[in-house]
């Protein structure tokens, strides 16, 4: 970790180096807006089965139905009627980078992750838009039963699997965005990982928004069996455009007894997508459920990663950082509910707000009753670097249950003069200061990283401090 | 004439009440200079002052480092023109280790003289410095994996000072009741680690309070600082006189109260 932390201070950069986009040259691109005759394109596209079909167009009703949200962020500038709701880049899926069309290919090269693929990834599914336009799993873990397709594939080759679990763990009318997200559904990832099978190296998703008013909804299953493990990691980026894009995802996962998941997010959209995205988790007995959730990027994200835990001594985790600067508000947060006896979960959030970004957590903590001997530990702190910015804490806390140990603190802090003077002391100048308290800041969350990606991280906080101060 | 060189010194707080009226010092390589003055006299004002604290306002005279004048450069810019405060009061930075600080601290410096183009430190070499200051100062290695300062005694903090002197090498060195808080083991490694780098690379003012550190590091020049000013000034001898008679000698009547 020290060695690479003089990497990310030289390679900081002035910008969002992500703003780029390339020519598009698609398959199919919808029209805009929504309606149930687009369910009706998407779903033909995809040539699902009539279940799914009639599952988007219910979806729809349900999204149309339910008013906007009224609590969290402004949502106030979402035109839904100026988003294309589904674009296919390309024809077929490619196994191969350099089946790629070169404008799609340069794309994912200069974010870099057929390099990451060949170094550290076990697996990796690069959606563009609408669709997962590559995907490949390392042939060991095909051999050792691992299914790891994009959602659309999964619902073709195992749609026994699919039917069981789509729409369980999130139900269609769950909430607005969630019922958007069941309706015009496209890409993402399908995953079950067998009975003790444990898959070290990460699985990385990669979504990209390309187009401008793209809204991009993908849609991820993982089961993860008894005893088994994954590391799942998906990273998102677009391109800057001056109006708006919407992304809205569902996250199912199902761990089972004695498994464990680990799903991280590195959130680095451009400062003009809404990111309004549910997450949830059942953990059964003994399991463990992990959320990382880094937003960094977005003009507005909502999102709480959530775990149940149903079975009994199964454990949630839920490690949140959240950065707003100009123009940002990062609502984010976590959500564990403690169904079944000696379960136990941690949550940890750290919200950075600068140059008048808006960063909180959002947090809710249930015990039901019955749940004896749970134990819980919510942590959240807050760094606020300037007078313009803010930071709000919500937790949330309900407990039915009188035999539990439950903590809870929370700080707010801003980097003090004291501070600042005593690194500067030393030749670091204001700006190197500020941004070394804030990666210490959020040290216990980029710690649990694995290497690769909590360089990034501190690449992408350190490329949000510059310019913070002076 | 000194490498550093302070003239007519005045510091004001915010508010405007002065606490520095009029300093004339001059510290060179290979000097050890001490500055002994009872608590309140605004010791660690002048120290703070001479860093570049925000708080502290200079509102006449001159810091002259090699000529320079650095009252209007801020703190790094001074750390980086050689200046160095070991802090009476080390800050902790939670979840930035020891050994990550002082290597981002080294390439600082190193990106500052190298004309702002990255030069770090190779990391076997560091490893290999850092190692052998620990070493010398008999800090314990696990402190360098732990967060700087953060849950440190005030023994290991004073220590961690010194190995942050060590590793950056100044050329002036201000060490400010760097003696409170140790005891007498604690104390002789780190005036130790004092004398091993006054030199000719290195000056050193050490402001303090009491004699107790001027017995292993033997000034060459005391000067009693009372209410703000320069009261008197001599050899090694002149500290242990205070250190018998006491302040009051050189305490102008009516404000003696100060000292206690």
């Amino acid at each position: 970790m020290s060695q690479s932390e003089t990497e990310i201070i030289r390679e900081i950069r002035d910008e969002y180096a992500y703003g780029f986009h390339v020519a598009e040259d698609y398959f199919f691109k919808s029209g805009k807006g929504l309606s149930h005759e687009l369910i009706e394109a998407i779903s033909a596209h995809k040539s699902e089965p009539e279940w799914m079909r009639a599952f988007r167009h219910k979806s729809l009703d349900y999204f149309l139905a339910r008013p906007m949200p009224g609590w969290g962020a402004d949502l106030s500038g979402i035109d839904f009627d100026n988003i294309y709701y589904y674009i296919k880049p390309t024809e077929k899926q490619a196994e191969k980078w350099e089946d790629l069309p070169a404008e799609i290919l340069d794309t994912w090269d200069r974010l870099g992750i057929p390099e990451a693929e060949k170094k550290y990834l076990a697996g990796v599914g690069a959606q563009y838009e609408s669709e997962v336009v590559y995907h490949k799993l390392q042939e060991d873990l095909t051999k050792q039963g691992v299914i790891f397709l994009d959602m659309d594939s999964g619902l073709r080759e195992h749609e026994d699997i699919v039917k069981q679990y789509f729409g369980t763990i999130i139900p269609q009318n769950d909430n607005k965005f969630a019922a958007l997200n069941s309706a015009v559904w496209s890409g993402g990832s399908f995953i079950y990982v067998p009975p003790g099978v444990r898959i070290e190296m990460p699985l990385q998703a990669y979504f990209r928004i390309n187009a401008e008013n793209m809204g991009q909804f993908e849609r991820t299953l993982i089961i993860v069996d008894e005893d088994a493990y994954v590391h799942y990691v998906e990273g998102c980026t677009a391109p800057i455009y001056s109006s708006d894009s919407l992304h809205s995802a569902v996250v199912e996962i199902v761990v089972k007894k004695g498994g464990r998941c680990r799903y991280t997010t590195i959130q680095n959209w451009s400062n003009n997508v809404y990111n309004l995205v549910t997450k949830r988790a059942v953990a059964h007995e003994s399991a463990t459920m992990e959320w990382v959730d880094g937003n960094l990027g977005s003009k507005v994200t909502m999102k709480y990663p959530a775990v149940w835990l149903m079975g009994e001594h199964a454990h949630g985790e839920v490690l949140s950082i959240a950065f707003a600067g100009k123009g940002q508000h990062q609502d984010a947060g976590g959500k564990v509910v403690h169904v079944a006896p000696h379960t136990s979960s941690v949550i940890t959030s750290k919200s950075i707000s600068k140059n008048g970004g808006r960063a909180g957590y959002r947090g809710l903590l249930e015990v039901a009753k019955g749940a004896v001997g749970s134990k819980s530990k919510v942590v959240c702190d807050a760094l606020i670097l300037d007078e313009e910015s803010r930071s709000d804490t919500y937790p949330y806390i309900q407990v039915d249950e009188n035999d539990v140990e439950l903590g809870h603190e929370a700080t707010v802090s801003k980097i003090g003069e004291e501070q600042l003077f005593y690194l500067m002391s030393r030749g670091l100048s204001e700006a190197e200061a500020s941004a070394m308290i804030v990666s210490g800041f959020v040290e216990p969350i980029t710690k649990e990283l694995p290497l690769e990606y909590a360089v990034e991280m501190n690449r992408l906080i350190q490329l949000q401090m510059e310019g913070s101060v002076g | 004439m000194a490498l550093l060189e302070i003239k007519d010194l005045h510091v004001a707080l915010d508010d405007g009440t002065e606490i520095v009226k009029g300093v004339d010092l001059a510290v060179d390589l290979n000097q050890k200079h001490a500055i002994m003055g009872p608590n309140g006299s605004g010791k660690s004002t002048l120290a703070y002052a001479l860093m570049g604290h925000p708080a502290y306002e200079i509102t006449e005279g001159e810091i002259l480092l090699d000529g320079e004048n650095v009252v209007e450069l801020e703190a790094d810019e001074r750390a980086r023109r050689g200046l160095f405060l070991a802090f009476q009061y080390p800050h902790a930075i939670p979840g930035v280790t020891v050994t990550n600080f002082l290597r981002q601290a080294i390439n600082a410096v190193r990106k500052s003289r190298n004309e702002g183009e990255e030069d770090p430190i190779p990391v076997k070499e560091f490893r290999t410095e850092l190692l052998a200051a620990m070493e010398r100062l008999k800090v314990p290695r696990e402190l360098a994996s732990r967060y700087l300062n953060d849950g440190f005694s005030g023994g290991e903090k004073k220590r961690v000072e010194i190995l942050q002197m060590a590793m950056l090498r100044p050329r002036i060195a201000i060490l400010d009741e760097t003696d409170s808080g140790l005891d007498i083991d604690a104390l002789r490694i780190v005036a130790n680690g004092v004398n091993d780098l006054v030199g000719p690379e290195m000056g050193a003012l050490v402001i303090t309070h009491y004699q107790r550190i001027l017995d292993y590091v033997t000034p060459d020049f005391v000067h009693v600082f009372v209410d703000g000013r320069i009261v008197a000034e001599g050899g090694a001898e002149l500290a242990r006189q205070l250190e018998a008679d006491g302040y009051e000698a050189f305490t102008p009547a009516g404000v003696g109260g100060k000292s206690s």
